[in-house]
């Protein structure tokens, strides 16, 4: 497992906001948990971590879970949507787990959610 | 009633988190809604998050942010974000939904959309080169308190 931490609460010189990023493969799709607050800080580097595994893997699908996600604005969209670009043009699909409320209202005002399945286990 | 504050930080990226705790710690005394708290640091994420990209794109500038609260029968949460970048040269372009001057970046190219949908009023000025203004406000029902 794929597993990295960003800016401890105690540590301000990364901010002092936090951003936790859990990546493991199960049969043949990449999981990505993540936990925390997602931002224009930290969704570039979120994005480099995610393709470098989903290179790295070949995995056939990707499945994002939001459950932790304390907070998430638009530059959570991007990401995600870079990422179901990704997934469509190597054949393969991409699909969101356990998004909170807060979440949701902002994949649903994206259309996101008409596009992107939801995964329902967890 | 009447209450405000005033926060000036630099446009660095990591600030983001922390203009929207501090907005929302203020928002957080008239007793919002988790919904409407979300909202409304949503809003000013987007918001600072476009000075930062976008005004001041390749150097470190100062973002101002304002926030007022009135209270009558019920609590109005005025919040202004300012900086003074290098302006929006058309801003009613800017505030179509899935407009980006960064597609390559993988900019949603909502954060317009989200403060519009988020607040109650959104108004957006800008002037090349001089910077832009954002201001924006949310009623919260709850009011702020009983003094």
């Amino acid at each position: 497992m794929y597993k990295k931490t960003r800016g401890k609460p105690t540590d301000q010189s990364k901010g002092g906001k936090h951003m936790n990023c859990e990546i493991e493969q199960i049969g043949g799709a990449l999981v990505v948990k993540l936990s925390g607050e997602i931002d224009q800080h930290c969704a570039e580097e979120l994005r480099g971590d995610i393709d470098r595994q989903l290179d790295i893997k070949r995995s056939a699908s990707l499945i994002i879970d939001l459950g932790d996600v304390d907070f998430m604005d638009s530059s959570g969209l991007g990401l995600i949507m870079g990422r179901y670009r990704k997934m469509q043009a190597r054949g393969g699909k991409l699909l969101l787990a356990r998004p909170t409320p807060a979440v949701d209202k902002l994949l649903e005002l994206s259309g996101i959610n008409k596009l992107v399945g939801r995964e329902r286990t967890k | 009633m009447r209450n405000y504050m005033k926060l000036e930080i630099p446009s660095k990226s990591l600030n983001e988190a922390f203009a929207r705790a501090a907005v929302g710690a203020f928002a957080a005394q008239a007793d919002p809604t988790v919904e409407e708290l979300a909202d409304i640091k949503t809003s000013v994420s987007e918001a600072v998050t476009n000075s930062i990209i976008h005004g001041y794109r390749d150097t470190v500038g100062v973002i101002y942010i304002e926030c007022e609260a009135r209270v009558e029968k019920t609590c109005v949460i005025e919040i202004t974000v300012r900086d003074e970048g290098v302006g929006i040269p058309d801003v009613e372009r800017a505030m179509e939904p899935l407009f980006t001057t960064a597609p390559d970046e993988e900019r949603s190219g909502m954060g317009f959309t989200v403060m519009q949908s988020f607040m109650d009023t959104l108004d957006v000025t800008s002037e090349k080169g001089k910077g832009t203004t954002v201001k924006m406000s949310k009623e919260i029902n709850a009011g702020i308190g009983d003094e």
